[in-house]
Formats: C-alpha cells, sequence, structure tokens
C-alpha cells in the first residue's frame, strides 16, 4: 500500500508521521500509569535514563569518521575538566570542523 | 534517586517556562541549523512550503523527518513509513517512562500537553536537573518550546535561503546533539555500578546496530541497561 503524493496525500503522510510521533511522545507515559512506582522500577528508570544517552552515542563513536570521534572525545574531555556543557560541546564541535576542513591530527 | 517527589520539582508557572526556554536558546540555535539543513533537503526532494512547514511543526522529530525524505517519491509506502518514523522516534517511549516519576504529579491533560514538546535536548536536561533535586519541569516545557520554535523557524529558512549552509557536515554540525548527549550523561550520576550499567548498555547497543534491523539500537541498549539496573539495584541508603 502506498500513498500518491498528489492531491491530499502529502497532507495524509504528514498526519500519519505527527500521529506515529505522537504514540511515541505518550506510549511511555501512559504505559508507566499502570506501573507501581516502586523502588525496583525507580532503580529500572534511573539506569535507563543515562542508558538511552550511552545507546545513542555508541554506534556514533564506533561507526563515525575520526571527525566525530574527535568531537566526541573532546567534549568529553572538556566536560569531565570543566563540568559545564556549553564549552564542552562547543569545543566539540570546533574540533569535528577543523578535523574535517584539515585532516591534520589523528 | 528518591522515592517522594518535591512538589516544588515539578512547578511549572509562566517564569519556570519562560527560564526554561531561556536556558535552551543556546542549543536551539544549534538545532535551527539543522533545521535549515531539512529545510532545504525538503525543498530538494520536492515537498512544498507549506508541506514543508506543516511536518516540522507537527512532528518536530528531526532525525524521522529526514528519514522520511530519503522514502519520498511520487508513491510514498505507507508500512515503511509507519515502520521508520516509529523505530527512529521510539526512544520518546523511554523518555517518557523515566520522566513519568515526576509528570504523575501533574494533572493528565498538562502531564501529555508537555510531553508534546518532549525531544533529545530538553528530555536530557531536565532529567539531570530532577534526578539531582532540582526544577525541572520549566525546562522539560519552556525548553521544548524553544527548540520546537527552533526547529519551525529554521525548516522555513532553509526553505528560503537554505543553499547558505551547503555543507553542515564539514562545519561539524552533525555532532552538536551527540556532543551535548554526551556532556549531560557526563554531567549525571557517575559510580562503578553506573559504569558498568553503561558498558552493558553499550554493548547491547552495538550488538543491535550489527545484527538487528535498523534503528532499533537505542531501544535495545536502553532496555539492556535499564534492566540491570532493576536486577542489581543499589543499597537502600
Amino acid at each position: 500500500m502506498s500513498i500518491d503524493i498528489s492531491g491530499f496525500g502529502t497532507l495524509y503522510i504528514i498526519l500519519i508521521m505527527a500521529v506515529v510521533t505522537l504514540v511515541t511522545r505518550w506510549g511511555g507515559v501512559f504505559v508507566m500509569s499502570f506501573v507501581p512506582i516502586n523502588y525496583r522500577v525507580q532503580q529500572f528508570i534511573n539506569a535507563m535514563s543515562g542508558s538511552v544517552l550511552v545507546a545513542v552515542l555508541t554506534p556514533l563513536a564506533v561507526t563515525g569518521d575520526n571527525g566525530a570521534r574527535v568531537a566526541l572525545l573532546t567534549t568529553a574531555i572538556v566536560m569531565l575538566a570543566l563540568r559545564k556543557p556549553l564549552p564542552a560541546i562547543t569545543a566539540g564541535i570546533l574540533m569535528a570542523a577543523l578535523f574535517r576542513q584539515f585532516h591534520v591530527f589523528i | 534517586m528518591v522515592l517522594s517527589v518535591d512538589a516544588s520539582s515539578v512547578e511549572l508557572n509562566r517564569n519556570k517556562i519562560w527560564n526554561g526556554f531561556k536556558q535552551l536558546l543556546p542549543i536551539s540555535m544549534f538545532v535551527m541549523v539543522f533545521a535549515i539543513a531539512f529545510g532545504l533537503a525538503a525543498a530538494q526532494t520536492g515537498l512544498s512550503e507549506a508541506s514543508t512547514l506543516l511536518m516540522s511543526s507537527l512532528v518536530f522529530a528531526g532525525a524521522a523527518q529526514f528519514a522520511v525524505l530519503d522514502l519520498w517519491g511520487q508513491h510514498v509506502p505507507v508500512v515503511p513509513l509507519i515502520v521508520t518514523v516509529f523505530a527512529i522516534n521510539a526512544r520518546h517511549l523511554l523518555m517518557g517512562a523515566t520522566l513519568y516519576p515526576w509528570l504523575r504529579e501533574l494533572p493528565r491533560a498538562k502531564r501529555y500537553g508537555v510531553m508534546m514538546v518532549v525531544s533529545d535536548a530538553n528530555w536530557a536536561m531536565s532529567m539531570q536537573a530532577f534526578s539531582n533535586g532540582k526544577a525541572g519541569m520549566g525546562l522539560l516545557f519552556g525548553g521544548g518550546l524553544a527548540l520546537w520554535s527552533a526547529w519551525t523557524l529554521g525548516s522555513w529558512l532553509g526553505l528560503k535561503f537554505g543553499t547558505v549552509i551547503q555543507d553542515p557536515v564539514s562545519l561539524g554540525l552533525d555532532m552538536v546533539m551527540g556532543c551535548f548527549l554526551l556532556a549531560m550523561m557526563l554531567g549525571g550520576q557517575k559510580n562503578p555500578r553506573m559504569l558498568i550499567i553503561w558498558s552493558v548498555a553499550a554493548a547491547a547497543s552495538l550488538i543491535a546496530y550489527t545484527y538487528l534491523p535498523e534503528n532499533s539500537h537505542v531501544v535495545t541498549g536502553a532496555l539492556a541497561g535499564g534492566l540491570l539496573g532493576a536486577v542489581w539495584t543499589e543499597k537502600k541508603a
């Protein structure tokens, strides 16, 4: 089944995307409203919140180009040293840009 | 992490929302650059101005929107469309679940209203605030409004003046969200137990990335880390 983009087709596609995305935004909250929040569930949530970030970032670091790796490494070092996110992010992006422009190091 | 939630940390008033909006403005500027790239890509794919703006304002999910452009043609297949959008956005399910202990303090309409603008950056910032016992609801909602505005406005700018930023990757701009999320991760709780949980999450994510269907790695890694955390709980203080 496919949607022809002429006429209202594009509108239908956008509405499908919007509804599916809204289901993901609401679904987690909705399901959790049936789960009693005990200590174990708290621990699950706490461990999962960091793990989401790890799961997003790992393939990025492993399969990305060296520019991506340099960016993440720089962000990590600056963040651990200064504990301030904005300088850490800026430094990471700058390093990625420099690396990709000049391929000067590593 | 405490079981009881301090009422002030979930407070949501105009002042808190405005503060959250302002705190997410710097990262929103980066998001806007990516939205410009999206607007340009959408125009090049052949989407009309109205469709692009409607998509960005209603869907508000950058990675999924870019992926749909890849599916675009005279006929767009429905099942791949739904599967792609759902898989890329499935991390929202986890975000909603992790926010639930605080969201449940809000009346239902507000709870689901706030979730309409949840996105990576405002979720990460509010979770960090919440787990340190600080106010986070304004960051979540006000920050979400800032990101949504930047995404929508940027998409429009991209339609009009997209050629200004021809190659965002060479400027390192594809790394904005990655660096941001990494900074948030390292700003959170760090102890040997959490490092082991993170390693398991990383391994699971990588295995899923290699062997499982596309876009399943985030959910797999996050659930692996979460389940380990649930089985291997911290000693209660």
